[in-house]
């Protein structure tokens, strides 16, 4: 099993400095996704780089729409086709480039190497298979296991999430299940490859805090075991701030600034960053008293400008709108696109 | 509910709920006989005063959006009764019920799915003016005007069908519509969670806003802790068809007694890195209101060590302090490790 590589596992949980270049595990450059609609092709996500260590968190945050989903469809080559697509930059994982693999090394990536889990359970398992079955598919067709051998990992893999009676459970159906159930599974199927990467599209969402702290929990507890790097898609600042190493700001198909999760909560450098922050309500804060808002609302897709789109959020015009800024890195490891007005 | 237990927040109480039962039948067998209920609320006792804000929080399939519907009357309770203004609801027939529902209106969840997208805007919002015979048309357009400027839409908005409008600005029809013929309380269930963060907030200040220029009570129902509290003057723990705890919302988390409430608490994420804690979660989840477990339900889920106590008594709320009310369940309450995970 790939895992068995102690170096691996002792070097993914560094909560200290990341060390760079030699733990990088992906590298996404200039990335930009395009969607093609009656109203022409649009751009949901635009011109964005990041990179994740091994065995590392890293939050993707931003409101609906904002190009997260996307991001993550487009690593794992999941773009509805034909009118999603990637237009241009580069995306590097483990050292080779995925734009442009051709489709049986994205069969071979995606669930192997790369996990996926998304925010639905339920639509996201098939209804009319049984468990174990969804969870030894991708057993047999990766490592090309026998059906009894597969369908004891899978016994074991719904222990390990945390699953009762994981023997019965094997031959129950999805509808069978709870939403925290479901989802302990779906997690199930996107470790049983034991991959390097997890990409978790708001996991938790549709489900209530008692078992969004237990899936959490678990997300943790199995990256410690596996080594793993996880990146979080989510909209609740509350879930990054508990898990994340490092924080990605998404505004209207951009990067607007990242850092690691202190620096970004004690240091929020763009305004989007700091209304977000600032508009959650917090237990602390007093009762009845008007919340910080965020005027306005996230253009449409088709209407974004080239220049600072939260510029454009703000009714503000001239050059702001009209030319892109630049995205820099400020102070070590905090990245931010630097518009005149948005980020001073 | 006796005389003397009264449970009132303050002395002017608008909505009088006791001992509400809601409970569904399960058919089943050869003949569809009833062969069991879904006791979706079990004994709720309540009451709302003039310009106040009850919160009611608790996991999903805890009953609180059966219990906002039995309460506005969607729903024909089982027993108990609801009283509005000193009126018995209960049992009133739909004809009967009509002039009163002025008074009791009810923002939904999605405004996607609960505003007919056949319908302009302006039709939406005079709806319930047509049915309760108000004004004329004339009259009624000008209040649909009126009421737009009032949530923050332009008037142009009249014109358009909701599905042109975001998620944000949907829910602002939906409180325009349901303010439109001068309620005196708004049952809002779960009235942001469809919202991003930024609109959240927006939406948030409109509602406190709203309750402080017309006096309006709210019975807020959401799983959001945070947003609760902050627009809340007192709250509802509910667990399985049950309220466990009840009281003012400073000191609901100030003073938790219920090891539930407790759990609730500590599940919320903290938004903030430099506090991340190393907890437990709660484990188990909610079981089913088919065959409730007999005694203290909450008990029963975390195994607690004086869960079998609990079964022979009557469990019911009791007033530790004034305005403080906490079922007298044994494993539960007063015990700070009762939740078996809860840290102390």
């Amino acid at each position: 099993m790939r895992n068995e590589d102690p170096d691996k596992v002792a070097e993914g949980r560094n909560h200290g400095e990341p060390e760079p270049e030699k733990g990088e595990l992906l590298r996404v450059r200039d990335l930009v996704s395009a969607f093609d609609t009656d109203k022409g092709q649009v751009r949901a996500v635009d011109g964005i780089s990041f990179e994740l260590e091994k065995g590392r968190t890293l939050g993707v945050v931003g409101e609906s729409g904002c190009g997260k989903t996307v991001t993550a469809m487009s690593i794992v080559d999941l773009l509805p086709k034909p009118s999603g697509q990637i237009l241009d930059g580069s995306i590097c994982f483990n050292g080779d480039e995925l734009v442009g693999a051709d489709k049986e090394r994205m069969q071979g990536l995606r669930g192997n190497e790369i996990g996926v889990i998304f925010q639905e359970p339920m639509t996201a398992l098939n209804p009319v298979h049984r468990i174990g079955r969804q969870i030894t598919e991708a057993l047999k067709l990766h490592h090309e296991m026998e059906s009894r051998q597969a369908l004891q990992k899978a016994v074991e893999l719904l222990e390990l999430v945390g699953i009762p009676a994981p023997e019965r459970r094997v031959i129950e159906y999805p509808h069978q299940l709870s939403g925290g159930m479901r989802q302990r599974v779906m997690i199930a199927i996107a470790l049983c490859c034991e991959p390097d990467l997890l990409i978790a599209d708001e996991p938790t969402t549709a489900l209530d805090v008692t078992v969004q702290a237990q899936i959490l929990n678990l997300i943790s507890r199995m990256q410690d075991e596996l080594g793993m790097a996880v990146m979080l898609i989510t909209h609740d600042l509350g879930v990054i701030a508990e898990q994340c190493d490092e924080v990605v700001v998404m505004y209207a198909g951009r990067i607007v600034e990242r850092a690691a999760a202190e620096e970004l909560f004690a240091n929020p450098r763009h305004a989007y960053t700091r209304g977000l922050l600032a508009s959650i309500p917090r237990l602390e804060s007093e009762r009845k008293s008007e919340l910080p808002t965020i005027p306005g609302q996230v253009a449409a897709i088709q209407d974004f400008v080239e220049g600072c789109r939260f510029c454009q959020r703000m009714e503000r015009e001239g050059a702001l709108t009209e030319i892109r800024p630049a995205y820099e890195e400020v102070s070590p490891g905090h990245f931010l696109e630097r518009c005149p007005e948005c980020a001073k | 509910m006796s005389e003397e237990d009264n449970i009132t927040g303050n002395g002017s109480s608008l909505l009088e709920v006791e001992e509400l039962k809601m409970h569904f039948p399960v058919r089943g067998g050869l003949f569809s006989r009833q062969v069991g209920a879904v006791r979706a609320v079990d004994g709720v006792s309540l009451s709302i005063g003039k310009g106040e804000t009850l919160g009611l929080v608790g996991e999903s399939g805890c009953g609180k959006s059966t219990l906002g519907k039995a309460i506005v009357r969607l729903l024909k309770p089982t027993a108990g009764s609801v009283s509005f203004k000193g009126h018995d609801i209960t049992h009133m027939g739909q004809r009967a019920l009509r002039p009163l529902r002025q008074d009791f209106q009810m923002v939904f969840q999605d405004p996607a799915e609960s505003l007919d997208a056949r319908m302009s805007v302006g039709e939406l919002v005079a709806e319930p003016m047509v049915i309760q015979r108000m004004g004329d048309r004339q009259q009624r357009r000008e209040r649909v005007a009126e009421l737009l400027d009032r949530v923050g839409l332009p008037r142009s908005a009249s014109q358009k069908y909701s599905f042109e409008f975001s998620g944000g600005q949907r829910q602002r029809i939906g409180i325009a519509r349901a303010l439109a013929v001068n309620p005196d309380l708004l049952v809002l269930d779960e009235p942001v969670s469809a919202l991003d963060v930024s609109v959240q907030s927006q939406v948030l200040n409109l509602l406190m806003e709203l309750q402080r220029e017309l006096g309006l009570s709210y019975l807020f129902i959401a799983h959001d802790l945070a947003v609760v509290k902050h627009v809340s003057d007192r709250i509802a723990v509910m667990y399985l068809g049950k309220i466990v705890e009840m009281s003012g919302a400073d000191e609901l988390y100030r003073d938790p007694h219920h090891a539930y409430t407790e759990a609730l608490i500590n599940a919320i994420p903290v938004s903030d890195p430099s506090q991340r804690r190393d907890h437990e979660p709660l484990e188990g989840e909610v079981p089913s209101p088919i065959n409730p477990p007999p005694g203290c339900a909450f008990g029963h889920r975390v195994s607690a060590p004086g869960y079998k106590e609990s079964i022979e008594m009557d469990i019911r709320l009791k007033e530790i302090a004034p305005g403080h009310w906490v079922s007298n369940c044994p494993c539960c309450v007063g015990q700070q490790s009762a939740g078996g995970n809860i840290e102390s």
